[in-house]
């Protein structure tokens, strides 16, 4: 196929989808979103609330992906997330710190947090709050891991583009006998995060984290989207296998 | 800030579609570099440029909240003096390689003798972290899928590490290993990744309808 072709496949898609969750926005605008329960979201709702209690931190660790590149849409889904949690939280006596292992993301997060502080009660906004570790799989771990144990943290999120470096943030996690929910776009991370932290989301669920937290109609359409999209899949996928043992392909 | 907030939306929705349909467009039918490609690759080289000021504006606020904590006399202060000194040798090295040869020979040793072997070093701390999770795992979440993903590593483990005097396990090696790696994992892996995949498009679409919005500006 050419790349002419390819593009108008990708755009039949990316249409459908637009489509798909416009509609579905609109339809579901007066009703209130029903999700399936995700056992670590809920658990993480809890742990939320406990850092607004006892006046501990919030932690959320954004990975390393590039703004540039495929892996940005975890980082952007984890921008999301803290948006949300930073709204959450605002109510606390501390602001959640962000640490990123890409510069650009670094940069996000701080307006992000910026954005989130202007519903606290202080408003005050801290500028270290958003921090770049290391620009390295392992120095962005090595830099972390000193928020995590010394920053009264009670709570942390890897959420975003990682490697086998969050092995590193979760197990300092547990060592400072602090939740951890982890999450990560990469297949390798995420075998990592379900073995080293305490809850783990798997998949596209790392997508549908800020929905779960906040959830607004587009949310809600976003995820059924995305369910109508996978059952359409696996129609094409056995229908080609079918195709294929008949010989036809 | 509101008129801030809808200008940044605006530039981010406009650039986002003209690249997505750099992506989709990009090429004409006979296959050479259509104009919306052309404006695309851009578009890119001029993010390119931003993110290296970014890494600038990065070290900046690392520089920043290591001078704070050194301030402010927190836990771990002798660290962030240590990392400020090397940031500052290590970025002047940097300045001056182009133009002293033995900044260059410093620059390049402190990469190779010290960052390499110290980041090979956690690297290497990795197989004892995960060993001790993997242990952890069944103490912290004892249910179906955990004891299925601790099985399944053991078995691939088994099937893949060359034991010593025996090489190759039998029917572990030959034949569970390779059934477990083909089919199950990578009909798993595929799965996850067309998730990931479906995932990554529909946030891609919120951030275009401007539902959300990572570069400021309140959530519509």
């Amino acid at each position: 196929m050419t790349n002419f072709v390819l593009g108008l496949v990708g755009f039949g898609i990316i249409f459908l989808s637009g489509v798909l969750m416009l509609g579905l926005a609109a339809l579901r605008r007066k009703s209130s979103p029903a999700f399936r329960e995700i056992p670590a979201i809920t658990r993480l709702r809890q742990a939320v609330g406990r850092v607004v209690e006892d006046g501990t931190r919030l932690h959320v660790s954004l990975g390393r992906g590039a703004l540039a590149t495929p892996q940005s849409a975890s980082a952007l889904a984890g921008l999301t997330l803290l948006r949300h949690l930073a709204e959450l939280t605002s109510a606390g006596d501390k602001p959640p710190i962000a640490t990123s292992g890409e510069a650009a993301l670094a940069i996000l997060s701080q307006d992000t947090l910026q954005m989130g502080s202007q519903a606290s009660a202080q408003g005050a906004y801290d500028p270290t709050a958003g921090r770049l570790t290391g620009l390295t799989p392992f120095s962005y771990a090595a830099g972390a891991i000193p928020t995590i144990r010394d920053e009264n943290i009670s709570t942390n999120i890897l959420i975003g583009n990682f490697g086998v470096e969050a092995a590193l943030l979760a197990d300092a996690a547990e060592r400072a006998n602090t939740f951890t929910l982890g999450s990560s776009d990469n297949l390798t991370a995420q075998a990592v995060l379900f073995a080293s932290a305490q809850e783990a989301l798997i998949g596209e669920e790392l997508f549908a984290a800020g929905a779960y937290v906040n959830a607004r109609p587009i949310h809600y359409a976003s995820l059924t989207a995305q369910d109508i999209l996978r059952w359409l899949i696996i129609g094409v996928i056995l229908v080609g296998a079918v195709l294929k043992l008949a010989g036809i392909l | 800030m509101k008129f801030k907030g809808i200008t940044s939306t605006v530039i981010a929705i406009s650039f986002g579609v003209l690249v997505l349909a750099g992506y989709i467009f990009g090429y004409n039918a006979d296959g050479s570099l259509s104009l919306l490609g052309q404006f695309q690759l851009i578009i890119l080289n001029i993010a390119v440029i931003l993110a290296g000021f970014a890494v600038l504006v990065g070290i900046f606020n690392l520089l920043l909240v290591h001078t704070k904590k050194i301030s402010q006399k927190q836990k771990g202060a002798g660290y962030s003096i240590v990392l400020i000194v090397t940031l500052v040798i290590t970025f002047l090295l940097g300045l001056l390689a182009h133009y002293v040869p033995i900044a260059a020979a410093l620059f390049n040793g402190a990469f190779q003798y010290i960052q390499l072997p110290i980041e090979t070093s956690l690297m290497a701390l990795l197989v004892v972290t995960l060993t001790y999770a993997s242990i952890r795992l069944l103490r912290r979440r004892l249910n179906v899928l955990s004891v299925i993903f601790l099985v399944t590593a053991w078995v691939i483990l088994v099937g893949t590490a060359p034991w010593p005097f025996l090489g190759d396990v039998p029917f572990f090696s030959d034949i569970v290993r390779p059934i477990i790696a083909q089919i199950p994992a990578a009909a798993g892996a595929r799965g996850i990744l067309i998730g990931v995949a479906l995932g990554t498009l529909t946030t891609g679409l919120r951030i275009l309808f401007g539902s959300d919005r990572p570069y400021g500006g309140k959530n519509g």
